[in-house]
């Protein structure tokens, strides 16, 4: 082992490394979408991958979502493990009958006797200023469909070995990559991570621990929770971070034991509140830790309003005061 | 209509003019005034295309759709339309928007992400901008439809690219418009690209072959010529008036610009390539045709170049007054009827808002 630090890469940069590494390991692996090839996808989330592996391991395909979705079900009965890029979040809908109604669906349906090893890709979430229906954070419609695993990734480290796990699952799983974390930087050390011996891929994880309080997130939330927990911390108040990792399944065990050290919990995700994953959650919680809660449970989220236009964003956005807030009112109510 | 594979051409790139058995006609009124007319438009929103990707590259707008090259095809097309014809366009139509008389300062919103949309299509009878690949052909289906439940003789126009022509929704809209023979016209605009995939990722045949496995007429015009792109839309127009149902038309075009601001055609296409459609360019051959028929003073030019300016400096001075708007207009809109629930998030926002303040 060297001594030296492990390279700080970007999270974008480490889900091309853990495409890359999946690509090589399996030959099975194949990786299809829109502008993926020469591109190397509109985020160069695939840069480089067509040029090594050729256009028959990654494939732009025509434009059409359905299209990418039905075929990758095709492959799937032909043996292959299809990793599909959908180009961003809003544009997963043309897919979602494919996605819901047939790869969620097939290997129950046929007994077990058919597996869907389907990856699907979804960069996901706001805060880039874009237009309508690149900012949207559809990953409760899946969570609520049986027979899809649903994660998000949060950091280098993480993104690097959970879309290997999660190609190399037998089940089909929606990837959400949080695309405005794309440029951050985290530690990763990609020679000494083994995905296979790697942290599980449905295990939540507390990233910080705190005893006043926890507060769930996961995807591009995970480095705003951070920062809500340091300036807490500076005001005297400790928050436990819990990056969530995994929507479905999820993993009860670590919420259930944090909010019994805290007594406290808040759940911020982008997606609106109504109907959404924290809804889920704090039912749960409720239900398995009522005892154990000091207050009622908070959601910070998005409203029941379609996503606004870029310059209004930053209120449908939770941000470390509207947690903040939220965290104050576990205290307060 | 003309044969499948044929391209109806009516000035070359040289400025000279073709006559086309079929389609000719419907120009005939066309003069060189007019001629001169559909010049200038496209000077015009070539210009305002160019202030509107420097506004992006200022950082006034957050993104914009270039439409350099594309001006003969979308002029050509919306100036065949009427005032109750309705236009369902995808999100790089800005000339069609500017042909149906939509403010300037109408088409920044959305870019500039002040507002989702930026006009009321009912003033206009054109749709605002639909991001999502061919949903709005299904819209144009529906409307036409209607046109003709309501036994009226507007017809539609749909705008689409080669490559949206993949997606289910073009497919079940051309499907319904033939089955139910709505006054629809399928305008592609086969500019060659879909970002990066070439057309023929999307068909091995020819884009206009696809209108015809639905039954209906179809016609490859080439999408540089102004008046060839304006006689055809106006036949397939005049078909769809008469009750005989949707037209395909596949425009033959090059997107010179990148996909959006966000792109890098360099990653994907070649400089002969665009050297090629340099070549091509639609504003050029009329100013050719003009100028050997004496109809293109330096005056004229002149004015022309002058009225671009001004319509520029316009577009700029909307852009720049818009401000951003106040935050709780999130709220606004996302339902026509009272709802509990925005009520009760309106509310609690509002309260949220003003601790901050205090
Ligand atoms: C359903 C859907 N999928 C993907 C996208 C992302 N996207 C936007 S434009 C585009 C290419 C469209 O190409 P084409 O239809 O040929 O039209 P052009 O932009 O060339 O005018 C893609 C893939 C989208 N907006 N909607």
């Amino acid at each position: 082992m060297s001594a030296a630090a492990p390279a700080r890469v970007p999270l974008g940069k480490a889900v091309n490394a853990g495409l890359r590494k999946a690509l090589a390991d399996d030959d099975k692996v194949i990786l299809m979408g829109e502008d993926i090839g020469k591109l190397g996808g509109v985020f160069r989330i695939t840069d480089g991958l067509q040029a090594e592996f050729g256009d028959k391991r990654v494939i732009d395909t025509p434009l059409a979502e359905s299209g990418i979705i039905g075929t990758a079900v095709g492959l799937a009965f032909r043996g292959y493990r299809p990793v599909c890029e959908i180009q961003f979040d809003g544009f997963i809908y043309p897919a979602f009958d494919q996605i819901v109604s047939q790869v969620a669906k097939l290997h129950h349906r046929t007994a077990g006797a058919v597996k869907m090893p389907i990856t699907i890709r979804v960069p996901f979430g706001g805060g880039i200023g874009a237009v309508e229906h690149h900012s949207e954070s559809p990953e409760g419609y899946f969570a609520a469909t049986a027979g899809l695993r649903v994660v998000s990734c949060s950091n280098a480290a993480d993104a690097y070995t959970m879309i290997q796990q999660a190609i190399a699952s037998d089940d089909p799983v929606l990837f959400f990559e949080p695309k405005r974390r794309y440029w951050e930087k985290g530690e990763a050390d990609f020679a000494a991570l083994d995905a296979a011996e790697a942290y599980p891929l449905h295990k939540a994880r507390v990233v910080r621990p705190g005893t006043d309080v926890t507060l769930l997130v996961y995807g591009p939330l995970v480095t705003t929770g951070l920062q809500a927990a340091k300036v807490a911390a500076e005001e005297g108040r400790s928050i436990e971070v819990v990056d969530l990792r995994s929507i479905s399944p999820l993993d009860m065990d670590t919420i259930a034991d944090s909010v019994r050290r805290t007594g406290r919990l808040v759940i911020a995700h982008e997606a609106p509140v109504f109907m959404g994953v924290g809804a889920e959650i704090a039912a749960r919680v409720s239900t398995e830790c009522f005892y154990h809660l000091e207050a009622p449970i908070r959601r910070v989220g998005g409203f029941a309003i379609p996503y606004p236009p870029a310059k209004l964003e930053q209120h449908f956005l939770p941000d470390v005061d509207r947690i903040l807030d939220a965290v104050d009112h576990t205290f307060t109510d | 209509m003309s044969d499948l594979d044929e391209i109806v051409q009516l000035v070359t790139i040289a400025g000279e003019r073709h006559i086309h058995p079929d389609f000719s006609t419907y120009v005939d009124d066309v003069d060189m005034a007019d001629i001169r007319k559909l010049y200038e438009d496209m000077v015009v929103v070539r210009r305002l295309d160019a202030e509107a990707t420097a506004l992006q590259r200022q950082g006034q707008l957050g993104l914009w759709a270039p439409l350099l090259g594309q001006e003969a095809a979308q002029i050509g097309s919306a100036r065949a339309l009427e005032a109750d014809d309705f236009a369902f366009p995808s999100y790089r139509e800005h000339a069609v928007a500017y042909c149906r008389g939509v403010q300037l300062k109408e088409l920044m919103p959305f870019w500039r992400g002040t507002s989702l949309s930026g006009w009321d299509p009912n003033k206009y009878n054109m749709a605002t901008p639909a991001i999502i690949i061919g949903a709005q052909t299904l819209h144009a289906a529906g409307y036409g439809m209607g046109v003709n439940f309501d036994g009226a003789n507007s017809a539609v126009i749909t705008y689409f690219g080669d490559g949206a022509t993949s997606q289910g929704d073009v497919a079940e809209a051309m499907g319904f418009a033939a089955s139910f023979a709505a006054p629809v016209v399928f305008f592609c605009q086969n500019n060659q690209w879909a970002i990066s995939e070439p057309v023929t990722l999307q068909t091995k045949a020819q884009i206009s072959h696809r209108g015809h496995g639905y039954g209906m007429p179809t016609v490859r015009v080439d999408g540089n010529d102004v008046l060839a792109v304006l006689a055809v839309t106006r036949a397939a127009l005049e078909l769809a008036r008469e009750g005989g149902g949707p037209t395909f038309i596949e425009a033959v075009t090059y997107r010179r610009g990148p996909h959006t601001t966000s792109d890098d055609p360099t990653r994907y296409r070649t400089a002969e390539d665009e050297a090629e459609w340099i070549r091509r360019d639609p504003i050029e051959r009329i100013r050719l045709l003009l100028e050997s028929a004496g109809a293109l003073s330096e005056g004229d030019v002149k004015a022309i170049g002058d009225h671009a300016d001004a319509a520029a400096a316009e577009l700029r001075r909307g852009c720049l007054e818009l401000e951003d708007p106040p935050a709780m207009s999130i709220f606004d809109d996302a339902y026509a009827e009272p709802h509990s629930l925005i009520d009760a998030e309106r509310r609690e926002y509002a309260a949220y808002l003003d601790t901050l303040d205090a």
